[in-house]
């Protein structure tokens, strides 16, 4: 089969490799029909996240067929059409039982800190993923649904990971009616945060980020008010003008690691890899939320030490909240709103690239070209 | 306000928003969200079939996490460690907890011996590693790439990106080539 490969940072190819075998019994095989790059890959792609080997192949984001499935499988059959959390996870553990799916303990042998992630290196458990025309898929009975009749491919892989994930980072930032909630990061999550944070009832969505492309799909898309950093001297200054010198009551950070806005702090985080991440993101939500607020953390950071400005998060009194998105906790009640007609997830996607040409399409991802916001990836696309 | 106890006033009232966004206000209710609360115990609810997941078969000494009491019942199989970077990595894994610096720093250091080890080793192959269609780089020419660069924040540090990625070709290189001299003048004398 055809799969995505990685070979040292900024560096991927496609390569032939074996179909995946069922290697425990609640296996299954999927083939992939439709694959996404996620804003977590770039992490990966960059060389940042710990123990990511050279052969790896990345893709935590796909929908596809179910190929052939494994003795104790009962929940699917081959020929479902299914859609594929993010998540790893077993379903029985102390977490899973708790519906922390996003923390199962019993599928990743490499870190007890991290669930199990597909193709997200070894840190997240040493699985390939699904940016590839086959895929192992575990815990078949538990992860995996059938796509409803309703739900175009190009909607469902944006439920694997980004809309389930904004939608989480929503509820994680605690909103109730009336309040101003700002969210740093335009990209995928933070454009689902902000069209999230309406269902939950906020006032205000104010969205930042430096790519007025991006800006401009938050005002349409998200229906927020946009904040270009660059514009300002000061990004906290201007949030505290612009909320009556309050501050907002919520922060959402979906940018993560690679933030920029101070170079020392994106040199030593980003590049030299002396801190788990640049928390650049994360300090300005710190330093914007109002005393008593809300910070909710969707971006991802390494597992090393980063410089967070945790004094200033004491002495406001505030509530710091964070996972990896359980996703599949949030699909019931996704459904519900899509069928409602409250949006439509892939008015997002810019990209469709096959996926012989996947290292142009990270090419063109990492470096936020072409006016990308989210590409897809189609295997077998000749 | 803010030194008095009165909330900034909002521009829109919540009618106004409910009726100038689809859904404003459907979750509301804190009960209707999913992930509210955080911790639901419902066990049975997941589709598992089993206490614990029977164990997968392990077919080499797999590494692991010396936080983990025993190997979790499923584990990836991908890429099993080997050559330099293999021993590198089975002794962060079998020597440091997640707890300390040493078991990350070590992993990361591992990375890049495994990159060079795998350029090397491809090398050897008839599918050299090719460090100009690895990096997409020939997408520059259809994908805008002035226009889209104009005015941005991040390219101060994009400009190292090439620096990143060639540095380690240009080191690499220059070291066999004093190499191969070392030898060839070796082989005169
Ligand atoms: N917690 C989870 O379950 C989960 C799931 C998916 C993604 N993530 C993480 O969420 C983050 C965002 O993912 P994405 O797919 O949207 O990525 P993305 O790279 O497309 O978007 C990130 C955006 O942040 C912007 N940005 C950079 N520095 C900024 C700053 N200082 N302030 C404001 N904006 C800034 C960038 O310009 C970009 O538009 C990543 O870190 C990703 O790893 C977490
Ligand atoms: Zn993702
Ligand atoms: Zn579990």
């Amino acid at each position: 089969m055809r799969a995505m490969v990685y070979r040292g940072p900024y560096k991927i190819r496609v390569e032939e490799k074996d179909v995946p075998r069922i290697e425990h019994p609640n296996d299954a095989i999927i083939r992939v029909t439709l694959a996404a790059i996620c804003g977590s890959d770039l992490h990966l792609y960059h060389g940042l996240l710990p123990d990511t080997r050279v052969g790896h192949t990345f893709g935590h984001e796909f929908v596809g067929i179910v190929h052939e499935v494994g003795p104790s499988v009962q929940n699917l059959k081959v020929g479902d059409r299914v859609m594929v959390p993010f998540n790893i996870f077993c379903g029985s553990c102390f977490f899973c039982a708790r519906g922390l799916y996003s923390n199962c303990h019993n599928v990743n042998a490499n870190a007890t800190a991290v669930g199990g992630i597909y193709g997200y290196s070894h840190t997240a458990g040493g699985y390939d993923g699904g940016q590839s025309e086959f895929v192992r898929v575990p815990f078949a009975d538990v992860g995996p649904s059938v796509i409803p009749d309703w739900l175009a491919d190009e909607d469902a892989v944006l439920c694997t990971d980004a809309l389930a994930t904004g939608y989480f980072g929503a509820q994680l930032a605690d909103i109730v009616e009336g309040d101003v909630v700002v969210v740093f990061g335009a990209g995928p999550v933070g454009l689902f945060a902000a069209r999230s944070a309406w269902l939950m009832g906020a006032g205000r969505v104010i969205v930042v980020d430096h790519l007025e492309y991006r800006l401009a799909k938050a005002r349409e898309f998200a229906h927020a008010e946009t904040l270009n950093f660059t514009e300002y001297q000061d990004i906290v200054v201007e949030m505290k003008r612009t909320t009556g010198w309050l501050g907002a009551d919520r922060a959402i950070d979906a940018v993560g690691a690679e933030a920029d806005g101070n170079l020392l702090q994106h040199l030593t985080g980003a590049k030299l890899k002396l801190q788990g991440g640049s928390p650049i993101a994360l300090n300005w939500a710190i330093d914007s939320v109002r005393k008593g607020g809300t910070v909710s953390v969707m971006g991802a950071y390494g597992p090393i030490f980063s410089a967070v400005k945790f004094g200033d998060a004491v002495n406001k009194g505030l509530t710091l909240r964070m996972n990896q998105a359980p996703v599949k906790r949030q699909w019931p009640r996704l459904f519900e709103h899509l069928q409602n007609g409250y949006f439509k997830p892939s008015d997002i996607v810019t990209h469709r690239i096959p996926l012989e040409h996947i290292a142009e399409g990270y090419h063109i991802f990492s470096n936020k070209l072409d006016g990308c916001i989210k590409p897809l990836v189609v295997p077998n696309a000749g | 306000m803010t030194y008095t106890s009165a909330k900034p006033p909002l521009p829109e009232t919540p009618e106004q928003l409910r009726a100038r966004i689809p859904g404003w206000g459907a979750d509301l209710d804190p009960r209707d969200r999913p992930s509210v609360p955080r911790e639901v115990f419902s066990p049975g609810t997941t589709g598992a079939h089993w206490d614990l997941p029977e164990q997968q078969p392990e077919l080499w000494p797999r590494e692991r996490s010396i936080e983990h009491s025993r190997l979790t019942p499923v584990f990836g199989t991908a890429q099993p460690p080997k050559a330099l970077s293999g021993v590198l990595r089975k002794y962060a894994y079998r020597r440091f907890s997640e707890g300390r610096a040493a078991h990350w720093l070590i992993l990361i250091a591992a990375d890049r011996v495994d990159a060079v080890e795998s350029h090397l080793a491809s090398f050897a192959t008839l599918h050299p590693d090719n460090p100009i269609t690895e990096t997409g780089v020939l997408a520059e020419p259809g994908a805008h790439p002035i226009a889209s660069r104009r005015g941005r924040v991040d390219i101060r540090h994009q400009t190292l990106d090439p620096v990143i990625v060639a540095g380690p070709w240009v080191v690499g290189g220059w070291l066999a080539f004093r190499v191969a001299r070392g030898v060839a003048r070796r082989l005169r004398a």
